[in-house]
């Protein structure tokens, strides 16, 4: 759509600006600050190498580990849940009924809070009273999330799948929704292959809002933090402790505010950077469906 | 010819869609077959379902003012939230939609990067903040660090609604006299009704399920349900029935809120953008 110039349209954006400002500007401004000094017993003493924190983190393993262990993650999950709801969308009834208690019932993990979803996996997991633990147990799969760290991980990664799939499935299933009949009749007089349908036709519609879905689970996989936490606690030792839980244990546990400040910088910039190219991909996407 | 396509696919459906559900639902099954069985049956007896149906775990949770306050905690702030969010976005999604404006692109992608702080990153700063200005422990102070990823989330939603609305309309009512504020009431917010849902269905969405800041910003006056569940959980150790049925609970406003938007849901959840 063609849009006009007009400054005036500041106005209408004030009230977010300013909101936004409030809750957002001040703690990173806050952030920024704790980053370039020393806390020590509730005062603040500026350091004299301002990049102290930022260099001592870059050295230490600690944060490199976190980050790895966090870019496996997500990108584990990226690859099982996109795929895996492209394909659930394809075969999602069209309308009808159905097509209504699929929508309702597929949506009904995402409206969980968080830690709700760690329980339900928590238990679910046990070996003396979950049905899935209890019947790994059973069949002779040797199975404990706690003690184990592979066990841990299968079990974060389903629970994500479980989570969030629906997330991904929906919005394919939107895109396809969106495909005239047309296109699928002219597909048939082509005596065109499933394959060559979905190459062709199915994909290219869906790519935009995929674009979203990637962008949004990958947002929120990189942020993780309640239901590891609830489900594992970062362990066992540290073999699911990522990103946000280890700030958490830096910033609330340990209160080591410059460094944690400082890790916290670096984490949402790794996230931005990322986010910036996916949005940068959707948004070009977007104006050559456009044209 | 869409009718036989349709039943000729009809068993395939049902095979993986039939799997996928069984795979969401038995999670939740079993949340809900623990939330009937006494704790002595849970650790004494494994079963598919309970041998002695009780409702003693519900009971515990609904007279207790401890218990279902968290429930009440949550939908104050949550509704605030929603409301909150919304009534800033619209605005702003319409500006964005229909004017080009010094600075609003990068505004926009500004905006969203609220999105992709993670919360982790705020909770100690928002601490101090809202403790400074004496709102910790309220309900508008949870409120309010909620707009700080659902503000962007209900201007990008509005966003890709108004975008469907073609701007003609907007001219015509300029032309027969409407003002701008009788305009987007009267004529506007109609035509994007549905986006407005969403928007809202969204907003609800992520500030009931966010934990981290919820649980930070509050203590005991406007301490959230699931900040109740996690504290009961480590202070009377494995009182499983009635944290199964908490979680149960917990589950039941969004389903309730699913019903009531579930023919918007594909669109909504395309950010209205298909």
């Amino acid at each position: 759509m063609d849009k006009t110039v007009n400054q005036k349209a500041w106005f209408l954006v004030l009230p977010v600006l300013i909101l936004v400002a409030f809750s957002a500007v001040i703690p990173l401004m806050t952030v920024v600050n704790y980053s370039i000094q020393d806390a020590f017993a509730g005062e603040f003493y500026p350091l004299d190498d301002k990049l102290m924190w930022f260099r001592e983190l870059l050295e230490d393993d600690r944060m490199w580990n976190a980050l790895r262990r966090q870019a496996i993650f997500s990108a584990t999950i990226l690859a099982i849940e996109i795929p895996l709801g492209v394909f659930v969308a394809l075969h999602m009834p069209k309308r009808g009924v159905w097509a209504s208690v699929c929508l309702v019932l597929m949506s009904l993990p995402l409206l969980i809070p968080w830690n709700v979803v760690g329980t339900i996996w928590q238990i679910f997991g046990r070996v003396d009273i979950g049905l899935l633990g209890y019947t790994l147990d059973a069949v002779g799969v040797d199975y404990n999330y706690t003690q184990d760290a592979l066990d841990a991980w299968v079990t974060l990664i389903v629970m994500d799948v479980w989570h969030w799939t629906s997330l991904v499935a929906l919005l394919a299933y939107a895109g396809l929704q969106s495909i005239p009949d047309a296109y699928y009749q002219a597909a048939k007089i082509d005596q065109a292959s499933r394959w060559a349908v979905f190459r062709y036709i199915e994909l290219p519609k869906m790519m935009g809002v995929l674009m979203i879905a990637i962008l949004l689970r990958f947002m929120d996989s990189f942020m993780i933090y309640t239901e590891p936490f609830v489900v594992t606690g970062g362990g066992p030792g540290n073999a699911t402790t990522f990103l946000s839980i280890d700030l958490v244990k830096m910033a609330l546990g340990q209160f080591d505010l410059g460094p944690a400040a400082a890790f916290s910088i670096m984490y949402f910039l790794v996230i931005l950077l990322i986010s910036w190219v996916f949005y940068t991909v959707m948004v070009n996407l977007d104006k050559r469906e456009g044209n | 010819m869409a009718d036989m396509t349709a039943s000729r696919s009809l068993p395939r459906i049902n095979w993986v869609m039939l799997l996928y559900l069984l795979f969401l639902m038995l999670p939740i099954y079993w949340l809900i077959n623990m939330s009937l069985k006494t704790n002595d049956e849970i650790l004494g007896t494994f079963s598919l379902w309970p041998q002695n149906l009780t409702f003693q775990n519900y009971v515990t949770i609904l007279t207790d003012s401890s218990w279902y306050m968290g429930y009440v905690n949550s939908i104050i702030y949550v509704t605030m939230n929603t409301l909150l969010s919304v009534a800033v976005a619209l605005p702003a999604a319409y500006a964005f939609s229909r004017y080009n404006f010094l600075g609003d692109k990068h505004l926009f992608f500004w905006l969203l990067t609220n999105r992709m702080a993670p919360p982790a990153v705020f909770a100690l700063p928002f601490f101090q903040l809202y403790s400074s200005v004496g709102l910790f422990d309220t309900h508008i102070a949870v409120a309010l660090a909620h707009t700080l990823f659902n503000v962007p989330l209900a201007v990008w939603i509005l966003e890709g609604f108004m975008r469907g609305v073609p701007k003609e309309i907007d001219e015509t009512a300029y032309i027969d006299g409407y003002s701008f504020p009788r305009f987007f009431v009267k004529i506007f917010m109609p035509l994007i009704a549905s986006g407005v849902g969403v928007a809202a269905f969204f907003c609800f969405m992520f500030s009931w399920v966010e934990l981290l800041l919820s649980r930070t910003l509050t203590s005991v006056d406007a301490k959230p349900i699931a900040a109740t569940m996690t504290r009961t959980v480590s202070a009377s150790g494995l009182d499983w029935g009635v944290l199964a049925a908490a979680g149960v609970l917990t589950i039941v406003p969004g389903a309730l809120v699913i019903y009531f938007v579930r023919n918007y849901i594909a669109k909504g959840f395309a950010l209205g953008r298909v």
